[in-house]
């Protein structure tokens, strides 16, 4: 295998990482409630304006951004929950995804509207410079973005299977009301599994702001990226999401390197569609 | 006779709108409201009656929008021939995106639409026939009458007048139909709709490739009107948004409500434009999206739902007072 290529899949995988920790978000609430957050992908994104503002005020690292992004975006979640999300969740299909692809619309153009349609980025050495790891050339930033996205990606599935916290969860995710007679209550489950579920992206948004383009329409694109992750990985399913982040981190560098970087995206939906076509279940579900 | 009283009237007030408020901007607007409702009333098929709600109509927008202005850049022909094709297009894309999704969980299909729409437009702008970023252009000086290319926006007005009675109508037979008679039932209750018989996923189906090939016809007036389409007015995000938006806030699944929402939405959108420029864009999405986020939360059924209620309301207690009345004068 060619040198590059390699270089290549390293790099995919570390973005992978962290697209990994932001879909794990996704697929933790959609087992859950049963509901798609149509404004993932526009969580992240308020995640890089977070670092991105960090930066400019106080001049501060990701060190800083990424567990300020953190604690924002989960107190956001939990604004949104018991704001939105609790009502909606009752109600029918339509205001289930008008709901949230309305609040979408209201966080990017809220945002487009602050800051402008321009692209920002933070400089390029905020973490560090160019390492060689055994002769491969990995930037500091997305070394610390990849390792840091795996360990917390972990760390959730951790949480949800081995503590008493993830069981209770599971257990409203199961039967809400059984869950109820048993002395949890739902709703506090639930509204911290949407402060979970936003806390990972905007950490996710954080750690990748050092690297990637920041600019309010970014949610798009990274909203439909969790989708693929989440249905390639199979709903409510974090290893699942860990895999298939990883995978789908892969496939779009190497399309990107193989076939040039516009295809890329084009390669991931086109994944995405043949995928509910002929493996609706994911690639770890069961049929 | 009774039922026909009120469409009677509001398509006598439609008829005689631009001739009222005749200035160039008021038809202008007046062409836009209908044919944002032309759009929004073939969304409601599927996002309304069937309850299925498409994130990416924009698509088959796009369908008509392509196939009239490629049908002039490559063949030299009328925009009006590219109609058809843009309607068998938009079937069939329909019917390959519904197939494997309708089957599955609502969440699914919305998940797909968008997939599909920014799929759809990240390949056309790629595409050098079809004009990639650019865009393809109608007629500069129209040939003749079928090239529908006006300069006033009165005979566009009359012709999107036209075509939306044509959708309304047609939706109004499906909802007399078995199939609609069979949407409303896997609407409120699709297992229960299933047990009894009824083909769900293929009713689904059909009311979806119907939505589609209707959703395809304002695509290409669009482009006629304007003259060209590119992949920003033609296969953009925004316009499935503007779609759902206008049916929602209307009231999604009645006959009148996305012209309800349509007859809103554009004016407020063509007045902040106007008011605010550039920026004024940006401004006017954050509202949208609040106003989509307060439909939801609390009138998921739109104006329309709301002011029935209302109307009920007002005239239950004047119904319940008079018999009350009567009873005490009997004795």
């Amino acid at each position: 295998m060619s040198f590059v290529l390699v270089q290549v899949i390293v790099g995919g995988l570390l973005l992978g990482a962290v697209y990994a920790l932001f879909s794990s978000g996704l697929t933790l609430v959609w087992g859950m409630m049963n509901i798609v957050n149509f404004a993932h992908g526009d969580f992240v994104m308020l995640g890089m304006y977070v670092a991105f503002m960090v930066f400019t005020l106080f001049g501060a690292g990701p060190l800083v951004g990424a567990p300020l992004a953190t604690i924002v975006l989960a107190t956001l979640g939990v604004v949104v929950y018991f704001g939105l999300i609790r009502s909606i969740m009752k109600g029918p299909m339509l205001a289930q995804i008008l709901g949230t692809f309305g609040l979408a619309l209201l966080l990017r153009y809220s945002v487009f509207w602050w800051f402008g349609a321009n692209f920002l980025s933070l400089p390029q050495n905020i973490v560090g410079g160019t390492y060689a790891v055994f002769g491969l050339r990995i930037e500091a930033s997305r070394l610390l973005a990849g390792v840091v996205a795996l360990l917390v990606t972990l760390g959730l599935h951790l949480l949800l299977t081995r503590t008493s916290l993830g069981s209770k969860m599971l257990a409203v995710a199961e039967d809400a009301t059984a869950a109820q007679l048993m002395g949890i209550r739902p709703d506090t489950m639930q509204a911290i599994a949407w402060a979970i579920a936003a806390g990972a992206t905007g950490l996710a948004g954080a750690l990748i702001a050092t690297f990637f383009y920041i600019v309010p329409t970014v949610g798009e694109t990274l909203g439909i990226v969790a989708f693929v992750t989440v249905s390639l990985g199979g709903f409510g399913s974090v290893p699942g999401a860990l895999v298939a982040g990883l995978l789908i981190g892969v496939i779009e560098s190497l399309s990107a390197y193989l076939i040039g970087a516009v295809y890329k995206d084009i390669v991931v939906y086109a994944l995405f569609l043949s995928f509910l076509w002929f493996r609706p279940q994911g690639l770890m579900g069961k049929s | 006779m009774r039922r026909w009283l009120w469409p009677s009237i509001l398509l006598a007030l439609l008829i005689a709108y631009p001739l009222v408020l005749s200035t160039p901007f008021q038809q202008r607007l007046g062409a836009l409201v209908l044919l944002y409702a032309i759009t929004a009333s073939a969304w409601n098929i599927v996002g309304g009656y069937a309850g299925q709600v498409s994130v990416g109509h924009v698509v088959f927008f796009g369908c008509g929008a392509y196939a009239a202005m490629g049908a002039y850049t490559h063949f030299g022909l009328s925009p009006l021939v590219g109609i058809p094709a843009g309607i068998l297009l938009a079937v069939a894309i329909a019917a390959l995106i519904g197939v494997p999704t309708l089957r599955l969980s609502g969440h699914y299909f919305s998940m797909a639409t968008i997939a599909v729409a920014e799929l759809v437009r990240l390949i056309v702008t790629n595409t050098t026939y079809l004009g990639a970023a650019v865009g393809l252009s109608g007629p500069t000086v129209p040939r003749s009458v079928f090239d529908l290319s006006f300069i006033s926006s009165l005979p566009y007005y009359y012709l999107f007048l036209a075509i939306l009675a044509i959708t309304l109508l047609i939706t109004w037979w499906m909802t007399n139909s078995r199939m609609g008679f069979y949407l409303r039932a896997i609407r409120d209750s699709e297992r229960a709709a299933r047990s009894l018989g009824a083909p769900a996923s293929r009713t689904k189906l059909y009311a979806f490739m119907l939505s589609a090939g209707l959703t395809s016809v304002p695509g290409a007036l669009y482009a006629m009107m304007f003259g060209f389409v590119d992949p920003e007015s033609g296969l953009g995000i925004l316009i499935s948004v503007k779609i759902l938006i206008m049916a929602a806030l209307g009231g999604a699944g009645l006959l009148f409500g996305p012209l309800v929402g349509a007859a809103i939405l554009v004016p407020l959108e063509e007045i902040s434009n106007s008011r605010f420029g550039g920026n004024g864009a940006g401004l006017t999405f954050v509202v949208y999206g609040a106003i989509i986020v307060l439909i939801a939360r609390f009138q998921p059924g739109g104006i329309l739902t709301l002011l029935n209620r209302l109307w009920a309301r007002w005239k239950k207690p004047a119904a319940a007072k008079a018999p009350q009345q009567g009873a005490a004068h009997a004795p």
